[in-house]
């Protein structure tokens, strides 16, 4: 039988009163099951994990099932932005000591979670990670099924090492030919939530393929599979390849790459074809996801300020882009350009690699690896009326400030051009 | 259950910013968070929600976050059900998870309005406009989410599960090193 990879992945974690099922039984999984599935990764963040760690203590277990297992990370209002803020993580850190669990990662040694956990090499292809948090679905460009669930999944998830799954439909989509100089991964998932909406992969899990996915370096991957989410998707997934294997080799994770592919059959809701050579860098305009236009379409808009990093752009590539046009230039003089690194490691790359010099140079802002101002949190919060082009996933009214403020969503490298010439363009208009 | 309320009416993609501002996601009390759900959308609703009324709106609601503190903050503010045309699925699984009721009813999204009089029936999944007259039939759940639902919500399902033998075969051995990578 055929099988979609979503399928394959769910079929062979399937779980009866706990244990596994056999193999066959796992094979025959189909779109539109709801299993118990075992979990081999459990994650949670500041604000998420406080609510499962409330949810747990209700369970009558007193450890986790393994403490291998289970990541917290402390990322979104870190360095903590004030007292409450400073609590939560306080109850995180003392959780994570009571349970001795050994990936928790603070201030210093941590970076926003879907950077971090993929670079620490903690994500295998073929997993199944559910993590509190909407944009767990970025592992899903390492072959995992991974996928956001809420607090109270992650409480159990962390008493039982199970979590009820159903098991998604899937949605095809293809890219062909090769993007031009400045296309990239988030202007691809970009064009595809603009036009299958925000709704468009509700409920189904997104299997990204094609030559031009083949040619995409995992960062990219990673961009993609992050937006998955914003279509409405369970998971974002790309089948495993040589890229995958180099990237795993490269972190040092110790996990052999299962050779994960579609089967050549199987059943999808719908199939997209995209040409991506014909694509022009794209811009989300307030307040959706999915109200999206190539940059040049969208107008010189005045911008006040500007922000490179999240769980979406905060990878060394990002920065690399972002520095590719702002050397030697400067950032218009009403915008305030924010660069924040994803993680520590990106950080400390970034520095050997000159580019904060680049930053620092062209008048940009460089802040610790956090969360911050993408969901409004600190460190670039927006005021009443101010426009911001992010790079990060949503631009929902309010996301990053005031519910009148505005923000745009592109890639690495809009959002550098648009910093120096102080309103939105593409890239080509600023660096040839 | 039965339950009678009068309605607020939502639009297409209320998000988890809209229902519940991330700079409140600083707590995680239940009584706060009651206070700010939908304070950007809908100004004057924390106020003026009153136990047992329905939340109805259109397509894919509660979109956006995992925050569990979205459908707590309405569960908490008094809301005994969501009626919508669809769900964002994050948000429907939490929802169930809590104990919180949301029903996919795509007619009686349609129709009712703010200030209508909705009867909702959990178990035939009926939903009743009572001041129009019509009747309409929700999608029902899979079984497993009526045994969940029953229970009352995850943790009070995991409890039983966990209490009764044959449930728990994934649990290391207390104080063993944790489980290496498959
Ligand atoms: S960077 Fe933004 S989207 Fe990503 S995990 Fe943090 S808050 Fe969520």
């Amino acid at each position: 039988m055929s099988q979609t990879l979503a399928e394959k992945l769910l079929g062979s974690h399937a779980l009866v009163d706990g244990r596994p099922t056999a193999a066959e039984a796992g094979r025959s999984v189909r779109a539109g099951a709801i299993l118990e599935v075992s979990v081999d990764r459990v994650l949670a963040n500041d604000v998420t994990a406080p609510v499962a760690i409330r949810e747990f203590a209700k369970l009558g277990v007193d450890s986790v099932f393994d403490r291998e297992a289970v990541v917290l990370v402390a990322d979104h209002f870190t360095p903590n932005k004030d007292i409450a803020s400073a609590e939560q993580c306080a109850t995180v850190r003392r959780f994570a000591a009571e349970q001795g669990l050994p990936h928790f990662y603070d201030v210093g040694r941590n970076g926003i979670e879907h950077v971090l956990l993929p670079e620490l090499g903690l994500v295998s292809p073929g997993s199944v990670v559910v993590g509190a948090d909407s944009h767990a679905c970025t592992y899903g460009a390492l072959g995992a099924f991974a996928t956001g669930v809420g607090s109270t999944d992650v409480a159990v998830a962390m008493a039982t090492g199970a979590a009820w799954m159903r098991v998604p439909e899937s949605l095809r989509v293809e890219f062909e030919g090769r993007p031009a100089r400045w296309v990239g991964g988030k202007d691809l998932v970009l064009f595809l939530i603009g036009r299958i909406g925000v709704d468009g992969a509700r409920y189904q899990a997104i299997e990204f393929a094609g030559p031009a996915i083949d040619a995409l370096p995992m960062s990219a991957r990673f961009t993609m599979a992050n937006m998955a989410i914003e279509a409405g998707a369970k998971v974002g997934l790309f089948a495993v390849d040589d890229v995958t294997a180099a990237y795993l080799a490269a972190t040092g994770s110790c996990a052999k790459p299962a050779a994960l592919r579609p089967d050549p059959n199987a059943t999808y809701v719908e199939r997209w074809t995209i040409d991506a050579s014909a694509l022009e860098p794209q811009i989300a305009l307030p307040h959706s996801p999915g109200n999206v236009l190539p940059v040049r379409a969208a107008g010189h808009i005045p911008i006040d300020q500007v922000v490179i990093g999240s769980c979406t752009n905060g990878r060394l590539d990002d920065l690399r882009t972002a520095a590719e046009i702002l050397r030697g230039r400067r950032v218009d003089a009403h915008v305030r350009c924010i660069v924040l690194p994803g993680s520590q490691r990106v950080m400390l790359e970034a520095t050997r690699e000159g580019l904060v010099e680049v930053f620092l140079e062209a008048g940009a802002a460089i802040g610790p690896p956090t969360c911050g101002p993408c969901l409004g949190g600190h460190m670039g919060v927006l005021a009443s009326g101010e426009r911001a082009v992010s790079t990060t996933n949503r631009n929902f009214r309010g996301r990053m400030g005031d519910p009148r403020s505005e923000v745009y969503l592109a890639g690495p490298a809009v959002a550098a051009a648009s910093a120096v010439a102080g309103c939105i363009v593409s890239p080509e208009e600023v660096a040839a | 259950m039965i339950g009678t309320g009068r309605v607020w009416k939502l639009g297409d993609h209320v998000d988890t910013d809209a229902i519940l501002p991330a700079k409140h996601l600083t707590t995680a009390d239940p009584k706060v968070l009651a206070t700010h759900c939908l304070e950007d959308t809908l100004p004057h609703f924390a106020a003026a929600v009153a136990v047992g009324d329905l939340l109805v709106a259109g397509e894919n609601f509660g979109c956006g976050s995992s925050r569990e503190h979205a459908p707590i903050a309405l569960q908490a503010a008094g809301v005994s059900c969501v009626v919508a045309a669809s769900f964002a699925r994050i948000f429907y699984r939490n929802a169930i998870n809590i104990g919180l009721a949301v029903l996919v009813c795509p007619a009686a999204a349609r129709r009712a309005e703010t200030g209508h009089t909705l009867e909702v029936d959990l178990a035939s999944g009926t939903v009743a406009n009572r001041t129009l007259g019509e009747r309409y039939a929700s999608e029902p759940y899979p079984p497993f989410l009526v045994e969940l639902i029953a229970a009352g919500g995850l943790v009070p399902f995991t409890r039983q599960r966990l209490a009764s033998s044959g449930f728990g075969g994934r649990r290391a051995a207390p104080n063993s090193p944790g489980r290496t990578e498959p």
